[in-house]
């Protein structure tokens, strides 16, 4: 069960590359992988948070107002990670700006509440909401590694905001006017998703028909657009 | 056609769940609440912090010893400052002296949309320093102005309106003496113009930018209209009130 919902959150259910949810945010902000990092910590606590309380009020709440409800309880947790974040990580609060509070709008949340947590006790639903949230912290940081290293030729800029003003642990990977603009552009972003969506696509293809092994080879191949 | 017996439980379930609705939303402000609460003391601290950290990046800190948040006015100068919105100048003082201040004006055309900037401006002309407080120019071209990305606004440091000459302050392209950016010229061409005619403001209304003396003066709310140059866009310079 636990090895199963881990599964289904970093990998086959991926919110950013499978779902595909929360790509607003999720395309703005991955100009750098500390961003990239601000944001899925951010979108992780709430959706563990949500994912809790819609499961501890599952048997509670009745099924025709249980939207609402779920709204509300995550437009407050929203509300109250976006004032810890302007108080405790207030520089990155400044970069991230309106995403934060933007996060209430990610459909992964409201998706997991529904599909998931009200259906299921606190334990795993807290565990799904972790699982979730840190596969689309990955596909966050994997997006901002990329474009942040062909745009600025940099990894890790901005440590600072995160880990106190003494941090700095930016590596300088390419030379300094080497940029390719076109990677911090939201274009890039899309790109990026894409190449990225479609590298999950081909590993799936791969592991499918190890699995499969020897019978079906023709098949697999040159089918799913 | 309702019965009685059909519509009771329909009632009774509306109102159990406008009920539970209701309890939500009250647990869910209480939450909020309880969270603005014990942070916004330290979010304002933060903003401040902030604040007092960019200003001390145009105007450094040992050269005054007031208190910059509570010396401010606010002046509305269209045609210099490039806003119709009032825009606040922080006063610097050592001992009482006016010192230099730092303006808040904005750049109204920039590649896309307004720049806004920080200008300190010392009490004999001198620019002590320039940075881009807020602006949307294309990420790698325009956004050298950003003082992180380049070192082309520190270039502004020291210079006044004689130093380079008037004609000159406006990027190579114009025939001034700023450089403009591999395919940005726009952004260099409106910060340089916005810094300059804050420089040109500074002069017209230096006097009266300094005129009610204390913070405490500044609470009785003498509009302080300038002296001279009443004949051309006068400022309409008023005391800010400060509740101290």
């Amino acid at each position: 069960m636990i090895k199963e919902i881990a599964l289904q959150g970093l990998w086959k259910n991926n919110p950013g590359l499978v779902q595909l949810l929360g790509l607003c945010p999720l395309l703005a902000v991955t100009t750098s992988v500390i961003n990239g990092l601000g944001l899925g910590l951010a979108t992780t606590l709430v959706l563990a948070g949500s994912n809790l309380c819609v499961s501890l009020i599952r048997n509670t709440v009745r099924p025709e107002i249980r939207i609402p409800v779920f709204v509300m309880i995550i437009a407050s947790l929203v509300t109250t990670v976006e004032l810890a974040m302007n108080a405790w990580f207030h520089d990155l609060y400044r970069v991230l700006g309106i995403f934060i509070p933007l996060i209430v709008t990610n459909c992964a949340i409201i998706g997991r509440a529904e599909a998931f947590a009200s259906r299921n006790a606190p334990l795993p639903a807290v565990f799904d909401g972790l699982m979730m949230g840190a596969g689309f912290t990955l596909v966050l940081l994997i997006l901002g590694g990329i474009r942040e290293l062909l745009g600025q030729g940099t990894l890790l800029a901005g440590a600072n905001m995160m880990f106190g003003a003494d941090t700095d642990i930016t590596l300088h990977l390419l030379a300094d006017d080497s940029g390719f603009l076109l990677a911090l552009l939201p274009p890039g972003a899309f790109i990026g998703l894409g190449l990225l969506v479609a590298a999950k696509n081909v590993i799936d293809r791969r592991l499918e028909l190890r699995r499969q092994a020897l019978p079906a080879i023709g098949v697999a191949a040159g089918q799913a657009g | 056609m309702a019965t009685g017996k059909a519509q009771r439980p329909t009632v009774r379930r509306m109102t159990v769940a406008a009920s539970l609705l209701t309890l939500f939303a009250v647990v869910g402000v209480g939450l909020v609440a309880l969270t603005e609460d014990s942070t916004h003391e330290r979010i304002e601290r933060n903003e401040r912090e902030y604040l007092l950290r960019s200003l001390n990046d145009v105007l450094p800190a040992d050269r005054y010893d007031n208190a910059l948040f509570e010396d401010t006015i606010t002046v509305v100068d269209a045609e210099l400052l490039g806003t119709t919105q009032p825009v606040t100048v922080y006063r610097a003082r050592n001992n009482g002296i006016p010192k230099a201040v730092i303006l808040t004006p904005v750049a109204p055309d920039g590649y896309s949309g307004a720049i806004r900037l920080l200008v300190g401006i010392d009490y004999d002309g001198t620019l002590t320093g320039v940075r881009v407080v807020a602006h949307r120019e294309t990420p790698g071209l325009g956004d050298a102005i950003e003082a992180q990305r380049s070192d082309w606004i520190l270039g502004f440091d020291q210079l006044n309106l004689n130093q380079p000459p008037l004609e000159s302050w406006a990027v190579r392209r114009d025939g001034g003496q700023f450089d403009q950016f591999t395919g940005a010229t726009v952004t260099p061409r409106a910060v340089v113009k916005a810094v300059r005619n804050s420089l040109l403001y500074f002069k017209r209304h230096r006097d009266a930018l300094f005129a009610n003396e204390t913070p405490s003066a500044a609470g009785q709310s003498e509009a302080a209209s300038p002296q001279k140059n009443q004949q051309e866009s006068r400022p309409d310079i008023q005391a800010e009130r400060e509740n101290d």
